[in-house]
């Protein structure tokens, strides 16, 4: 049973694992000091492993491998490298944070919940999907709540865990009433069960489901942990929670969706469709209007991604290859953007301490380069192009309109200028007020190299995915033409 | 044609921004001179092509196509007919002297042109230039709408960064949020026409010479030619979307108000003909009477509230706002005339106001008021502004022999074959306007000089005579030759009356 290919739909997961245990090995020996290097090893060993499940790990024809367990297929591929670049990025903005970069423990966890989040873009099955989600969450409390001491990361990582086990459980649920129904735990094999259930059951049946998958992409009205626990968390951390967690739920969600709806033109997956275009729509506009009078940059993109959640979702309800193809366009471009803007939110506090929108006055003085930065990703997350956010926005909105949902693309839209304000009230600190002594050039933010590699990387990703889009559009497609 | 000299021309501002962005911030001198140099070159080119444009043969032109993203029918697709030319030949005059003005100089008295953080200004302003070429040379939708973004967002930093204090805040919001409100509603337009053309013709593209020939129907027109025509308008300050221009133009720096009553009202305009007008020609039909009746009043009402004005940057916004209305009113007309004044009447305005915004700007730097009651006797100390200014005045009042005559004459040609009470009505406000040149005229540059300005007046600099000078020679040889620009317009005119005939 363990064959070639079995092995390859497996590799990075692997790759993942002796990375982990080389890094559990070497670190004991290192001195205090050499101790962040820890970074570089997770980083580059990422890289290493990214590099070398494309070449060896490059799905076929879809299979279903390791006994129905694991599907082998683009989809899972694509966000298995988005999975593995958010990490990378992320153990490098790690490693110049005071209290976590130095502890060899924060990448190991950083690691095991990637190899978590990898089984979950690939999961087949239910039980193994439940496996991975858990893996993914259980490491995730741990380093929320990772500054010992911090009374604000200690709260974090209480109530990641006490909403995460709330939701796991009633998602278990749901997945123990649809094995009962279907008598089956095959992702592939549930749609024909579902069609003898009754329509208030099965929707019933999915909404618990769909609980725990809205936690992990914060939708409303799952999102109330999101504001804290990014506040409390490490930032690099929240970054990673706001991004590659975030794509991870989405992930399940399109194979888990299209696998049960394999015909969309059934009333249940009418209904479900509208279901999930309300869900779209309120988590849009809950996100934004929240986002809207928050005074503290973290809380703010917290928000923020919530409402791009939303957006995301578009997509999903299109259910069209187009529209789970511009799901994981758009997740791309989000990662990406959303890492930016956390790099930068870490950068600059790690210099002063500070997180709220007005101790950015005059930050373009201070670091013209970093305000340029930090104006690349709030554009992008506006959805202005050169850059990723804008591309990905009229994808999901092209989705939207050919599915018929105009009146969604409609608030889409009412959403994005109330985010073009608020994004452009943040860069308005940034550029044009001023420190209160107007002193800027005594307050210089240093960028440790590090920082300056992975947000020059972050940039140029921005960048690259805003303009030169055909590459990233075709793996997008590649991967949605797996789930038909 | 080989050489992509368009593609040449709109990502010399990009490349030139990316140059800038990457010297040393206190290398002021060597920022201005990379801008200037990019401005040359583009200018150059845009010569170039216009003057290579061939006029006999019409239609595109220096047509390149790259495919961009074949899954969807986007393709990076340049070309130019005679519509757009002149546009295009607008905008790198506009650049140019835009640099020149924006140059600064050291004597810490005039304070003229940008002296903080010159490396950002000239980038951002370069990547607005970046965006305003790419609308005007694109030919698929999907870029021309990225291109048109990319136009919009840096006006927020440039105002909000380098404008005047009291209103730069609100007014550089205000303009982005009408702006991005008008560009969104287009958006669901033009994604609801790439569909539909999907439907009818089984063809995935963005290009817009094949969804001319999509075929929507008759209702699909009537009910997305508003959304779409309007959304871009807004951009071109149609009334009563016009309110974001006047604050917009005030708040901003010198050149960027240049930039912004110059070319990007244009950028408004053109989008609104040709995604609007020349992809539903059929719903342009149907509802011309509105756009009409909103580019009426927009005319007659912004003159008389130019009029009124006492800020002289406030009246030159409100005078734009009426003359984009003449624009406006060329495209609701439908026939030949209208829209030949209307395609003239871009590059006239866009040189006319670009100067007075230019003047303006050298007046406010050494004055430090742009009140009219408080200005006076500005020929004594910059005779050679002066000139330029009368020479815009008499562009903005109609005179013969200068090209505002040559734009507006066909456009109340055009209307009177419509409907002849709106050119009666319209044409109110050329009186209005040459009430308010002239007196401003009177009271700025002739009259006392006020005792508080008497003796740190200063002269304009050489840079900006250059600027003056260029301006004006276009004002005029348009006046005297219009076969300069006439016969070119003329061709994008019978183009676009194919498409309202044909359709």
């Amino acid at each position: 049973m363990f064959t070639s290919t079995a092995f390859a739909s497996i590799l990075p997961e692997i790759l993942i694992l002796i990375l982990g245990i080389v890094l559990l090995v070497v670190e004991p020996f290192w001195k205090e000091e050499q101790r962040r290097n820890a970074g570089w090893l997770t980083a580059g060993g990422l890289f290493a492993a990214m590099v070398i499940s494309f070449l060896f790990g490059q799905p076929g024809e879809p299979v279903t491998t390791l006994g129905g367990m694991v599907r082998f297929d683009w989809l899972g591929f694509f966000f298995k490298m988005l999975f593995m670049f958010a990490g990378a990025a992320t153990a490098l903005l790690l490693m110049d944070n005071e209290k976590v970069g130095s502890r060899g423990e924060a990448y190991l966890l950083l690691l095991a919940s990637l190899i978590g989040m990898n089984l979950m873009a690939v999961s087949a099955d239910l039980v193994m999907l439940y496996l991975a989600i858990e893996t993914t969450s259980i490491p995730l409390y741990v380093l929320s709540g990772f500054m010992l001491g911090d009374s604000k990361s200690t709260e974090a990582g209480f109530k990641y865990l006490l909403f995460g086990a709330l939701t796991s459980t009633i998602m278990l649920y749901g997945f123990s009433l649809l094995f009962g129904f279907s008598g089956t735990t095959d992702l592939y094999q549930l749609a024909g069960a579902l069609g003898n259930l009754s329509l208030v059951g099965a929707f019933g049946v999915l909404g618990l489901v769909l609980v725990g998958l809205a936690f992990k992409a914060s939708a409303v009205p799952f999102h109330f942990w999101a504001p804290d626990v990014y506040e409390g968390s490490p930032t690099p951390v929240a970054g990673f929670l706001s991004t590659a967690s975030k794509a991870a739920g989405f992930a399940v969600v399109l194979r888990l969706f299209f696998a049960i709806f394999p015909d969309t033109t059934i009333d249940l997956a009418r209904g479900w469709a509208i279901a999930l275009s309300i869900l779209a729509a309120v988590t849009m506009t809950v996100g934004n209007l929240l986002a809207l009078p928050q005074t503290n940059l973290k809380r703010l993109i917290a928000y923020s991604s919530v409402s791009h959640a939303g957006y995301a979702l578009i997509g999903v309800v299109a259910f069209t290859q187009l529209g789970a193809a511009s799901v994981v366009f758009y997740l791309a471009a989000y990662i990406a953007t959303n890492l930016l803007a956390f790099g930068i939110i870490m950068a600059f506090s790690r210099i002063t301490g500070l997180e709220d929108l007005k101790d950015y006055s005059g930050m373009s003085r201070r670091n013209p380069a970093l305000a340029l930065m930090m104006l690349a990703a709030f554009l992008s997350l506006a959805g202005m192009p050169p850059f990723g956010g804008f591309v990905a926005k009229v994808f999901v909105f092209a989705a939207g309109i050919q599915a018929g949902y105009v009146w969604l693309v409609i608030v889409g839209i009412i959403n994005s200028i109330l985010g073009v304000y608020y994004y452009l009230n943040a860069m308005k600190y940034v550029y044009l007020y001023r420190m209160p002594e107007q002193d800027e050039e005594n307050h210089p933010i240093p960028l440790t190299r590090p920082y300056a590699i992975a947000l020059a990387v972050l940039v140029i990703g921005v960048i690259l995915i805003g303009t030169v889009f055909a590459p990233w559009f075709s793996w997008a497609d590649a991967a949605a033409l797996n789930l038909f | 044609m080989n050489f992509p000299v368009l593609s040449i021309i709109t990502f010399t501002p990009m490349v030139a921004a990316a140059i800038m962005l990457l010297l040393p911030a206190n290398r002021k001198n060597e920022t201005r001179a990379v801008a200037l140099a990019a401005a040359t070159f583009a200018l150059i080119l845009s010569f170039w092509v216009y003057f290579s444009y061939d006029q006999s043969a019409g239609g595109y032109q220096f047509i390149e196509t790259y495919n961009w993203l074949p899954a969807l029918g986007i393709a990076l697709k340049f070309g130019v007919d005679g519509m757009s030319t002149p546009l295009v030949l607008l905008t790198g005059v506009v650049m140019f002297t835009g640099v020149l003005i924006s140059w600064g100089d050291d004597n810490p008295h005039i304070m003229a042109g940008i002296q903080d953080r010159p490396r950002e200004f000239f980038a951002f302003l370069f990547i607005l230039a970046a965006g305003v070429f790419g609308v005007f040379v694109s030919l698929d939708l999907f870029m021309l709408f990225f291109f048109y973004e990319i136009a919009v967002f840096p006006m927020y930093l440039l105002i909000a960064i380098w404008g005047w204090v009291q209103t730069r805040e609100y007014a550089a919001m205000k303009l982005t949020l009408y702006l991005f409100v008008g560009s969104v509603v287009s958006l669901v337009g033009v994604l609801a026409m790439f569909w539909v053309q999907y439907q009818n013709t089984g063809v995935l593209s963005f290009d817009m010479l094949l969804m001319e020939k999509a075929g929507f129907s008759q209702t699909f027109q009537d009910i997305w030619f508003l959304p779409v025509f309007l959304g871009f308008a807004v951009l071109g300050g149609i009334w009563p979307f016009h309110n974001w221009s006047p604050d917009g133009h005030v708040a901003a720096p010198t050149a960027v108000s240049m930039f912004h009553a110059g070319v990007l009202m244009k950028l408004g305009a053109f989008a609104a003909l040709r995604v609007g007008i020349m992809l539903l020609p059929e719903g342009a039909k149907t509802w011309s009477w509105l756009i009409m009746l909103f580019a009426g009043v927009a005319v007659v009402y912004g003159a008389y509230i130019a009029f009124v004005q006492k800020d002289l940057k406030y009246m030159i916004g409100f005078s734009s706002v009426s003359h984009m209305g003449l624009v406006m009113l060329g495209f609701s007309t439908l026939n030949e005339d209208g829209i030949l004044g209307a395609g003239v009447q871009m590059f006239s305005h866009g040189v006319m106001t670009a100067l007075f915004f230019a003047i303006t700007g050298m007046i406010y730097d050494r004055s430090h008021t742009r009140q009219i009651p408080e200005l006076g006797g500005m020929v004594k100390v910059m005779p050679f502004a002066t000139v330029g200014f009368i020479v815009g005045g008499l562009v903005s009042m109609g005179m013969p022999g200068f090209s505002g005559f040559v734009a507006e004459f066909p456009i109340f040609m055009g209307v009177w074959g419509v409907q002849w009470l709106v050119a009666v009505i319209a044409s109110i406000s050329i009186v209005i306007t040459a009430a308010y040149i002239m007196r401003n005229i009177r009271q700025v540059f002739f009259g006392e000089m006020p005792e508080k300005l008497q003796g740190h007046m200063t002269d304009v600099t050489v840079l900006d005579k250059v600027a003056i000078t260029t301006l004006c020679l276009f004002m005029i040889v348009i006046g005297l030759f219009p076969s300069f620009m006439v016969p070119m317009v003329e061709t994008g005119v019978k183009y676009i009356l194919q498409l309202l005939g044909g359709a």
